[in-house]
């Protein structure tokens, strides 16, 4: 909200500067955005008289004038339309400096000379209303600086109010809290009822009392079309950032600005029958000011005469009975209605209007019959006319009535940590308008003036308390550290650990959109109907992923295409996969997922396979992920299964299981899928699931042997389908806990190999606890791996 | 015995001359070996008289201990000489670069969260985490925010057609804590956020770490504190100022905004504290009673404060970043400078 210094001055006024009062006003919770001159600097411009006017022999458009800046007539060349004689305008005389490092110069214009320059609004730095000259009042004082009389030596302060300050949204509002904080005088401008002069009313009916507790209407006739706003309100709705339109309107703008409180004037020439507030029928229709056409739903509040819905309560007129230029009597509305009976229902429709702005936050319900009479004093003032009684239907029971709240100074002590004398909270209390009731020892009965409508339980005084005493005097400590101690269960790896391996490894962290775009979650979970947002920002990031390698391999796009060759990345966050939660409703899993492309290792001169840079393959990413399973138990809990899965390429992808449970995926981006998107085929992909990855088993310490160890060799030929895994798994089955290590170290196919098999060297090293291992021991162990590895894989010691 | 003299000096100039380890080994065994002329001439002792015998001895051994202690200074030397020239050739250009994987790094909105987790932590609290889909009521409605406050305006929120939203902030942490656990509660929820809102200085997505604490006795002093030592903490600017002005959350009273001295210009006034001095940092209160009861925590017993804080404005504080949208773009070269 914009708040014009010399405005707020005439109703409160401190011995601060400018500076100090936005200062001031910031550190009671009215948060100052900024504060902006109301206009540049210029100088040498005053209020000139136009004596005369004569055509420019020379230049059609031209006017040659006289101009008389009270002690001297100068000749001066405008062009300007609306120039003419007797017209008060702004004079910038020889010598002045305008906005823009605008010299004014003796000059000649097409021969005729011009000693100065008449001025528009914005050749001063403010808006232009009209094309032009800026047109002032007939009793401007010719020869007066023109900053002195419009008052632009002055300061618009924006103010960044909460939800919970509606009372703040007004000059009234802001003044009365600055006089709160300086103990200054609230000055408060007398504004007695205006008396009607005609009988004449117009009938008005609330159907619905609840939304609409107090309504205020008047009929005033006879006002002046041509009337204009007088330059001092249209400059102070300008400066407030309203736009001027005509009397009335304006009037009941100024009054919005002054005192907060909205209001609305309806040509009464257009109204038929009488007023009835009510909720709209559904499917009834309204055209608003701003020309749009609304289908009314059945919970909005509407302001209706016989005909239908006349305006859409509290958030905006309808055009149909608009005052417009040809009007002459008015219908004037002042009403209170219920917050909740206006909340959110302006964005329903998605409006937002200054009117909504103020009612859905609250507008004190007490102030409707000074607001009608300080505006109809000024329309009377302003466009003349008569006005007639005022009529009033008031609901009192609907009216907001403010709870009278207990307060302890105890209390408060226990809220602020700090002990305010007794006589400060009272006084605090009594300042900003509540009503404070003694009831003893250091305790009080308080309840909130009819402008706060956010004063409900204890809590709300104390904050009062302790924004009025200034947050910044109120204590500060560190509090102590009592209760239990937390611990981590060392039966859960922390997932910094996971993060923190991956980076040693190479990986740069990611973190990217949990929504994504439709068709990259198409291509990766065809057979899956995503979680939609109902309001996407944008149609790109419109579903929630079911996969972190949505959010991955739209980042090696975005990397590729700057021409970066080789990517190691990893994002930890959560997957939505509706349908498989709990009772079938939306999973919210926390994954870990990797993406890796390019080399295996950086480009290195030493680190050269056929004298190239060997590309990264299954086996290395594996070697990053068993890494991370290793913290959590290894090869002896996770196995990796040959497996097929949409995203991945069908000969290079495992899926990896922990004690028959899902742990993740691992493999080569599949080719086809590759392609769709737009990416080099060679990328790699895991995805873990934390909450499998992340179980640790407690280490438990085992004797170490102090025998001797024996390692045999077997070089075994199996056919080329049977899993190494397996094999191994099988081998270290065949044997006892003397089995201490197991080694594949060698893999071959090829020359003295029957085709359609392989050669896999297996390594085994046994030792026992209690003993040395005899040759005749070791033998019957291999004996045992055999049988089983031939009985199982049909595998055979290779000759 | 009249040439020892001779034959000493001879074998001492054959010492000086051998080229290498195995001539001077032929010059040891042809002077002091079994069958050399030195150990000759001591053999030749047994020829003289028991008069003669031992200063003869005597000079003998003496030329043997010298042409021995010759030959070791000159072995001792080549064997130096040859590890010398052998190290020669092992040398290694140690400016050449390193073989193997580099490390890659955390996110700093990572980095960020990880310091602000250990200086919590150190105070004893626990770090909690939500879900990111929520429900209204963990999102507006415990947290004071019923359907038709204005309060809602503020959080852009992203809906889901059934009428689940994504969590505007980590708030509906504090609710869930409280309602699975008893008093005390000292926790930190760190996490991912969502609005509707994209522009120069807004992203969609962004992240919070929301703090509690609910013990008895807790007051407005105990919440200045923990935050002005964390936010010294975290800047590392020991009388870095920091401020407190009242301001609004539904689910807090009283409310706070908080505002440290402008950390790129100390506080003069700059483009980045858009010539306040101040900066914007987080926003804070006493639990607001009503949540405590939606949380199943008796008001009358205990009081609590709450404080939330954005990662990446405390990020780009920190870092100076300049562009809020560059922490999504995961750009490598952007994710490559916070090693």
């Amino acid at each position: 909200m914009l708040i014009i210094e010399s405005w707020l001055r005439e109703w409160a006024d401190p011995a601060l500067d400018t500076e100090s009062l936005a200062h001031q006003l910031s550190m009671a919770g009215l948060e100052v955005d900024g504060v902006t001159p109301a206009a540049p600097p210029f100088s040498g411009v005053v209020v000139g008289e136009v004596k005369t006017t004569a055509p420019h022999p020379d230049a059609d458009k031209l006017t040659v004038c006289e101009v008389s800046d009270g002690t001297e007539v100068f000749p001066v060349v405008c062009g300007a339309p609306n120039v003419r004689a007797g017209l008060k305008v702004p004079f910038a005389r020889v010598g002045a400096e305008l906005p823009g490092d605008f010299r004014i110069k003796k000059a000649k214009l097409r021969g005729q000379p011009s000693l100065g320059m008449l001025c528009g609004a914005s050749e001063l730095g403010l808006e232009d209303l009209i094309d032009g000259l800026l047109e002032l009042p007939a009793d401007a004082p010719v020869g007066t600086d023109i900053r002195e009389y419009l008052q632009l030596d002055d300061q618009i302060i924006e103010v960044d109010l909460t939800p919970n300050r509606a009372d703040c949204l007004s000059v009234r509002g802001i003044a009365r809290e600055v006089s709160v904080l300086n103990r200054v005088p609230f000055n408060v401008p007398a504004i007695a009822p205006v008396a009607p002069t005609i009988d004449d009313t117009f009938a008005v009916t609330v159907s619905a009392p609840e939304a609409c507790p107090r309504y205020q209407g008047r009929v005033i006739r006879g006002i002046d079309p041509t009337a204009q706003t007088p330059l001092w309100m249209v400059e102070r709705l300008r400066r407030s950032g309203l736009r001027p339109i005509d009397p009335v309107v304006d009037v009941t703008n100024y009054v919005l600005l002054e005192l907060g409180q909205p209001l609305h004037a309806f040509d009464l020439g257009k109204l038929k029958g009488g007023i009835d507030v009510r909720l709209a029928q559904a499917g009834e229709s309204l055209t608003l000011l701003d020309e749009q056409t609304v289908t009314l739903k059945d919970d909005t509040l509407v302001i209706a005469d016989a005909n239908g819905p006349l305006a859409m309560a509290g958030v905006m007129g309808g055009a149909a009975s608009a005052v417009s230029d040809g009007t002459r009597d008015i219908f004037l509305e002042c009403a209170f209605f219920a917050p909740l009976a206006i909340a959110g229902k302006a964005r329903g429709y998605g409006l937002h209007t200054d009117s909504s702005h103020r009612f859905e936050r609250g507008v004190d319900p007490q102030l409707q019959a000074q607001a009608m009479a300080r505006a109809t004093a000024l329309i009377l003032a302003i466009a003349g006319g008569q006005a007639g009684p005022v009529v009033e239907v008031a609901a009192e029971a609907h009216l907001p009535t403010p709870v009278p709240i207990a307060l302890s100074a105890a209390r408060v002590e226990a809220v602020l940590g700090l002990s305010l004398d007794a006589a400060e909270i009272a006084d605090i209390l009594a300042r900003l308008g509540m009503d404070v009731v003694d009831t003893g020892a250091d305790t009080w009965q308080v309840t909130g003036p009819s402008w706060r409508f956010d004063m409900a339980i204890e809590a709300d005084l104390i904050e009062e308390l302790a924004r009025v005493h200034g947050y910044d005097r109120l204590p500060s400590r560190l509090p102590a550290i009592q209760g239990a101690a937390i611990s981590e269960p060392e039966t859960r790896l922390p997932a910094r650990r996971l993060s923190d391996l991956l980076a040693a490894r190479g990986y740069a962290e990611a973190i990217t959109y949990t929504f994504v775009d439709p068709a990259m979650q198409a291509a990766l979970a065809p057979e899956l109907t995503p979680l939609a947002l109902a309001n996407p920002i944008s149609s790109e990031l419109a579903v929630m992923r079911s996969t972190l390698w949505a959010g991955l391999l739209t980042t090696a796009q975005r990397n590729l295409n700057r021409q970066i060759s080789r990517l190691r990345l990893f994002e930890q966050g959560l997957r939505f996969v509706p349908g498989a939660g709990e009772g079938g409703g939306l999973l919210q899993e926390p994954m870990l997922a990797g993406l890796v492309f390019g080399t295996a290792r950086p480009q290195h001169f030493d680190d050269l396979t056929d004298g190239k840079p060997r590309r990264v393959d299954f086996l290395d990413v594996k070697a990053d992920v068993e890494a991370l399973l290793a913290a959590t138990g290894g090869a002896a809990v996770y196995r990796f299964e040959a497996a097929e899965q949409h995203v991945l390429h069908p000969g290079q992808c495992a899926r990896i299981v922990r004690d028959g449970v899902e742990a993740g995926w691992l493999g080569k981006l599949h080719p086809g899928l590759a392609a769709t998107l737009d990416l080099p085929a060679d990328i790699y992909l895991f995805e873990l699931r934390k909450d499998v990855i992340t179980q640790v088993s407690v280490p438990k310490f085992s004797e170490l042997s102090e025998y001797p160890s024996v390692r045999r060799d077997l070089a075994l030929v199996v056919p080329e389908a049977v899993p190494a895994g397996a094999l191994l798994e099988s081998a270290r089955k065949a044997c006892d806990e003397r089995l201490r290590d197991i080694q594949l170290f060698d893999v071959y196919q090829g020359d003295n190999i029957e085709k359609g098999h392989k050669s896999l060297a297996l390594g085994l090293t046994f030792q026992d606890r209690s003993s040395t291992l005899g040759e005749a021991d070791i033998n019957l162990l291999l004996a045992g791996v055999l049988s089983q590895l031939k009985q199982e894989f049909n595998a055979s010691l290779r000759e | 015995m009249d040439n020892l003299e001779a034959l000493t000096n001879q074998a001492l100039k054959a010492v000086a001359e051998a080229a290498d380890l195995r001539a001077l080994d032929d010059v040891r065994v042809q002077y002091l070996g079994k069958k050399g002329e030195i150990s000759a001439l001591l053999k030749g002792l047994g020829k003289l008289s028991a008069e003669e015998r031992p200063q003869a001895g005597a000079l003998i051994n003496e030329a043997r201990d010298q042409v021995q202690a010759a030959l070791d200074t000159r072995k001792q030397a080549m064997n130096a000489a040859a590890l010398a020239e052998k190290l020669a050739g092992e040398r290694v250009d140690v400016t050449l670069p390193g073989r193997g994987e580099q490390p890659g790094g955390l996110h700093p909105v990572t980095r960020t969260r990880r310091r602000i987790e250990d200086f919590f932590a150190g105070l004893g609290y626990a770090v909690s985490e939500g879900p990111e889909v929520e429900d209204d009521f963990h999102n507006f409605e415990a947290l004071n925010i019923p359907g038709h406050h204005p309060a809602r305006a503020m959080h852009d929120t992203f809906y889901f057609p059934d009428g689940h939203l994504l969590r505007t902030h980590t708030s509906p942490v504090q609710i869930r804590v409280m309602e699975n656990g008893a008093p005390p509660f000292r926790i930190i929820a760190p996490g991912r956020v969502y609005r509707c809102d994209s522009d120069l200085t807004h992203t969609p997505m962004f992240h919070q770490v929301e703090g509690l604490l609910v013990d008895e006795g807790i007051t407005f002093a105990d919440l200045r504190g923990t935050v002005a030592a964390f936010l010294r903490a975290f800047f590392e600017v020991d009388d870095l100022a920091v401020r407190f002005r009242p301001s609004y959350f539904p689910f807090t009273e009283p409310s706070a905004e908080v505002d440290i001295g402008c950390t790129h210009c100390g506080g003069k006034g700059c483009r980045v504290c858009k010539q306040t001095g101040w900066l914007e940092v987080m926003g804070c209160g006493m639990v607001h009673p009503t949540v405590l009861k939606h949380g199943g925590v008796d008001p009358e017993r205990y009081s609590g404060f709450a404080f939330g804080m954005g990662v990446e404005r405390l990020a780009m504080l920190r870092y100076g970043v300049k562009d809020l949208r560059m922490f999504f773009e995961n750009d490598v070269r952007f994710l490559a400078q916070f090693r």
